[in-house]
């Protein structure tokens, strides 16, 4: 067989002529419209993974639960009700103040996203404030997981229940403090670029994701401060 | 067919192994069916539409109604399949009343079984022919799974918590049990013997006490009836009172009976305290020690003899 | 024996691009900064082939460790109980985690699926990479736990065991977590490919059936693997903070660590198994020249394959101790479970009625396939019987039936898959006649190996033992000799692959007359795949009008 040479890209990335599109497409899209609906099928379905990683330490803590059902509502005495609101208030402003950064992106007000977005990050630096506080009431109990725990003062004395319930709570509020200090970079990251005028009508796509990202952090927050803070 | 069995399985000891057997055979035999069918199609179809240059094929893209068909024939099948474990395990699911219980505990790397009458022996395991046996079984450390496999016998043993299996052993003999949960580096070597015995066999084995005793010093085994048949409720060894004179020191002492009379503290004494405890009651002390007559062996007897002598 | 096809485009008589994805941009840099989904395929077969050598050698060493109850070699004991638990539970770790879960999906899907949907990449290039750097950082991992101090748990980590054990467990669990995601994320990203790539004219039910099954895997990957991750998370907790959730010391309960792990696990076969038969449903039509019989029920058998793999794990705990009531079900769905696997086998056989059929090596792989998996599949009926598997459990008998289905299933169709792609990967041809012998000794070695397993485990040898009784050791032996032969057959059919790149003939861009787009790109593909975008112009596997003819 012979061979020659076969050009098959005029003008690689002069994006000219009829190769003409918006500089945010990627190659292997065909118009923006498809990229960002892709995009957001990629992110419902990473939440779907998050759903199901917090699913499993859900159901982990209620299987716990009904081990432990006294030692279990008795821990639950020691966790603070007025910060836990508060945090569960901060957390839903945020996600209102993400929806309207979002709106703004989407009509082109670089400012006003930017502002909107910094709001978010600022309602996620105050819930980790409030975290901060009770993590160290926590500490300065003994109310700490597993072999670390040495609370005075339990009713059931030498039972693992009380560890038990302090593993799953700081492992649930970890791991759900550690999304929001990813979210807090990532909406940084974004409002900066948003006062460069990134965003526009024409292509938002980072801002929806990351707002969809956001909106989780704070429906998970949703369910653990009822099931951890509320229930007795 | 029954030579295939004896190849491929081990030999029926139980009626538990029949009832699987019987089962294995109609899945082998399904499946060999089956595969049978497949494979010689695939054979014949690879030899009868081999490769011809310019053969057009056949534009066949489905036919619903075979399609149908070989999935509920198939569907029907597993159907049947389904019912038929699901008849044998359920017969076997609870035990029946009159079995014997046994009591198993497994740790790293061991069996040790126990009898209702407190008779304990490790790594072997006696039990009448005929009878039904319930297994109830817990681990002192990890996982464990107690199989015989003559009897088809298999349960996980979960530490902190008990399980349980029942059988009927219809083969005399010796049978061979192994671990079937790996628990480390013993899981190969913790295997315990399973004997069979007719009932007179049996029998005379619990009247012995198993084997247990026979690994121990007298002394060693006296004290472990001490701590284990109750003794030590009401018999200190250190000296200090309780509801029961303290064994400390009492051989070939001189004991004072209430009404007066004195008995020296020998072989004779010890035995007849344990068997007829209310004749020679010490002074001080009530006659509220129960009788041990036909609940302990002979060999525990001795020992606790030999070990209430060392405790000079 | 050649074969050109000169129906639809004439690829066949097509000038071979001087320029393709291979030589587009050179060194090193290049390939690890790389988006380009064909790279990333070839660097994740290079990788998963290696962990397969490595799986590989501790099977070896397993086996070779069984040959005689002494664990004598030449009169000398080499090896100890300790050394083995580690050999088994490594080769298992290594072989699920880091070979077979990622092997068809990652590499040959990679590779190959937007080509199939006419797409010039996957939706996510950059993902796709980072998915492929996950890989590195978990095969680093498990290395470092190989390395200081290995695990002797079992690759399924039960506890308390695994929570009580020395060794370099929590590096092997954050291993298999890193792995996790790396599974995930290509999982991820092959849903939003078919979802939102596919060719114009291309409905669901035009795409190939690989597109299907690799589709179906990547659901489970989504859904199960989650799962895993968190079973993974909570067991290194128990380990360092001892949290008492799967401890009994610590008021833990053993039995709900399994629950947790086979909710992932078992899914987790299905995604090893459905890429294998996405696979087979492809070389089938080929090689038959002959449309796919059943196109829809294929189609939905693997995803309801996939759907069902959710709810059966139970099946894997029928002697720990469970209830009846739950026994009972988990029984029932995993009859159900079986019909899918039956209808696809049904098929494929059907396709072949009245085709017009050549053996090359990737077919030779599907008819190795058909035999195995029948034996894998059928072997499963035994276990989902409730008495009989209280029998079978935990013996010889499932370590067979589970090497069958995986390695006579996932493994057969992989390797067929390189063959039947390997002249579209790497633009040249492999020498027939080896590939052919190599395919024998691995059926004839495998067949060896696993297939007396079946009849020591019905005799009740226990798996996971480094002692065994007497009785065994013949068939054990023959068992240990198999692998040879199977080890030989797996590397000289490594070699002559490898010798093809500098060796075999240059590939044309169809040699086997597939129907599928990626045929209609040149061999090797340029990097954007097509030159044009391609159209759909027909149904999937349409052999008519088609003339195939001799060189």
């Amino acid at each position: 067989m012979s061979t020659s040479t076969v050009d098959v890209h005029p003008d690689p990335h002069g994006h000219g002529g009829e190769h003409a599109h918006d500089p945010h497409q990627q190659h292997h899209f065909t118009t923006m419209e498809q990229q960002f609906d892709t995009s957001k099928i990629g992110m419902w379905l990473f939440l779907a993974t998050e759903v199901l990683t917090f699913g499993g330490l859900f159901a982990g803590f209620g299987l716990m639960q009904n081990q432990y059902p006294r030692e279990f509502v008795e821990a639950h005495e020691q966790l603070q009700r007025l910060p836990g609101a508060a945090n569960t208030v901060v957390l839903l402003v945020s996600s209102f103040t993400m929806v309207m950064a979002v709106l703004a992106a989407r009509t082109n007000q670089a400012a006003k996203t930017a502002r909107y977005l910094w709001l978010t990050v600022g309602c996620a630096g105050i819930f980790m404030c409030i975290k901060a506080y009770e993590y160290t009431h926590k500490f300065e109990e003994g109310l700490l997981p597993g072999i670390f725990y040495h609370h005075h003062g339990d009713l059931i004395a030498g039972s693992h229940g009380y560890a038990t319930f302090f593993s799953f709570y700081f492992m649930m509020t970890g791991l759900h403090g550690l999304h929001v200090l990813i979210g807090m970079g990532l909406l940084s990251w974004l409002a900066i670029r948003a006062k460069r005028g990134e965003f526009s009508d024409k292509y938002y796509t980072p801002v929806d994701l990351i707002g969809l990202f956001w909106h989780l952090v704070d429906l998970v927050w949703i369910y653990l401060f009822p099931l951890y803070y509320l229930i007795s | 067919m029954e030579w295939l069995r004896s190849a491929l399985l081990p030999p029926q000891g139980s009626e538990w192994a029949k009832e699987i057997d019987v089962a294995y055979m109609a899945i082998l035999w399904l499946s060999i069916v089956m595969f049978l069918g497949l494979m010689i199609a695939m054979v014949w179809f690879a030899w009868r539409y081999r490769y011809v240059p310019g053969r057009v094929t056949p534009h066949q893209t489905h036919n619903t109604q075979l399609e149908i068909f070989w999935s509920v024939v198939p569907l029907l099948l597993c159907v049947g399949l389904f019912f038929w474990g699901i008849d044998g395990y359920m017969k076997f699911a609870v035990a029946p009343a009159e079995s014997m219980e046994v009591q198993i505990t497994a740790k790293k790397w061991l069996w040790q079984f126990e009898f209702p009458d407190g008779t304990r022996a490790v790594n072997e395991l006696h039990i009448p022919v005929n009878k039904a046996v319930h297994l109830v079984m817990t681990s002192e450390d990890v996982l464990h799974d107690f199989f015989v496999p003559d009897m088809r016998v298999k349960r996980d043993i979960v530490p902190g918590r008990y399980t349980e299996f029942w059988f009927t052993p219809t083969m005399l003999g010796e049978h061979v049990s192994t671990c079937a949960e790996y628990c480390g580096k013993g899981h190969s070597d913790m295997r315990a013997k399973v004997f069979v015995d007719t009932q007179e066999k049996f029998d005379d084995w619990m009247a012995t006490g198993g084997d247990e005793w026979m690994k121990h010093p007298p002394e060693e085994w006296g004290k472990i009836q001490w701590d284990q048949k109750g003794c030590a409720t009401c018999h200190t060894i250190d000296g200090s009172k309780s509801k029961g004179p303290s064994w400390k020191g009492i051989f070939g002492k001189m004991e004072k009976l209430k009404g007066g009379a004195t008995v020296v503290v020998d072989e004779n004494y010890l035995r007849e305290s344990m068997m007829q405890p209310q004749a020679k009651v010490v002074d001080g002390f009530d006659p509220i020690m129960p009788t041990f007559q036909g609940l302990l062996r002979e060999n525990e007897i001795r020992g606790l003899v030999a070990f209430i002598k060392s405790l000079q | 024996m050649e074969h050109t096809l000169t129906a639809g485009s004439v690829t066949g008589d097509r000038p071979r691009p001087a320029i393709n994805y291979l030589n587009a941009e050179k060194g090193i840099w290049s390939w690890m900064t790389t988006v380009d989904h064909k790279r990333i395929g070839i660097m994740y077969l290079v990788a998963v082939s290696t962990a397969f050598l490595i799986g590989g050698i501790f099977a070896l060493l397993v086996r070779l460790a069984l040959l005689n109850p002494q664990h004598t070699l030449f009169g000398k004991v080499w090896v100890t109980a300790e050394a083995y638990n580690r050999f088994f539970t490594l080769h298992g770790a290594v072989m699920v985690f880091l070979f077979i879960i990622p092997s068809v999906p990652a590499s040959l899907a990679n590779f190959v699926l937007p080509m199939m949907l006419g797409a010039k990449d996957v939706a996510f290039p950059r993902i796709n990479l980072m998915s492929f750097y996950l890989w590195c950082g978990g095969a680093v991992l498990a290395i470092s736990s190989m390395i200081l101090g290995a695990v002797d748990t079992g690759w399924t980590f039960y506890t308390p065991y695994s929570t009580t054990t020395d060794g370099a467990v929590g590096l092997m669990t954050m291993a298999a977590f890193i792995l996790g995601f790396s599974s995930i994320f290509t999982g991820l990203n092959f849903i939003a490919t078919v979802h939102k790539l596919r060719a114009p004219g291309m409905g669901w039910f035009d795409m190939p059936l690989f597109v299907w099954g690799i589709y179906a895997t990547a659901i489970i990957q989504i859904l199960a693997t989650p799962v895993l991750a968190i079973t993974l998370v909570l067991l290194l907790i128990e380990r360092v903070f001892q949290i008492g959730i799967f401890d009994s010391r610590i008021g833990g309960d053993p039995v709900l660590f399994q629950h947790f792990f086979w909710f992932y696990s078992h899914p987790a076969v299905y995604i090893m198994i459905v890429p294998g038969m996405a696979i087979i449903s492809e070389m089938i039509p080929t090689f038959c020249r002959k449309t796919m019989f059943g196109y829809r029920a294929i189609a939905y058998s693997s995803v309801s394959l996939a759907l069902l793999s959710f709810i059966v794990w139970g099946h894997h705990m029928f002697v720990a101790g469970e209830s009846d009531l739950a026994n009972v079900i988990f029984s029932a769905l995993t009859f159900l479970v079986a019909i899918p696997s039956g209808v696809k086998m049904f098929n494929w056989l059907s396709t072949m009625y009245k085709g017009n059929i050549s053996f090359e090596t990737p077919m030779l792989y599907v008819l190795s396939f058909l035999f195995l998996f029948a034996i894998g599949g059928l072997t499963g009926l035994f276990f989902s019987t409730l008495s009989v598997d209280i029998h079978l459990t935990d013996t010889y008998f499932v370590v067979a039936h589970f090497h069958y289905v995986m390695m006579g299933g996932t493994v057969i169709a992989f390797l067929g898959g390189i063959h039947y792609w390997w002249p579209k990967m790497t633009g040249r041809m492999y020498k027939e006649s080896w590939s052919q012998i190599g395919c024998l000794l691995v059926f004839i070695g495998f067949n060896m190996t696993f297939g007396s397993q079946f009849i020591m485990g019905g005799q009740g040898m226990p798996r996971r033992y480094f002692n065994y009784l007497d009785q065994f050791q013949p068939i054990h032996a023959f068992s240990t000799y198999g692998s040879w032969v199977l080890g030989a057959g797996l590397f000289l059919t490594a070699i002559n692959l490898l010798a093809s790149l500098k060796m075999g003939e240059l590939a044309p861009d169809n040699p086997w007359g597939g129907t599928t787009l990626e045929w209609q790109s040149s061999s090797p593909p340029i990097t954007h795949n097509f030159d044009e975008q391609p159209v759909l112009e027909h149904e999937p596997y349409d052999y008519r009008h088609r003339t195939v003819t001799h060189v």
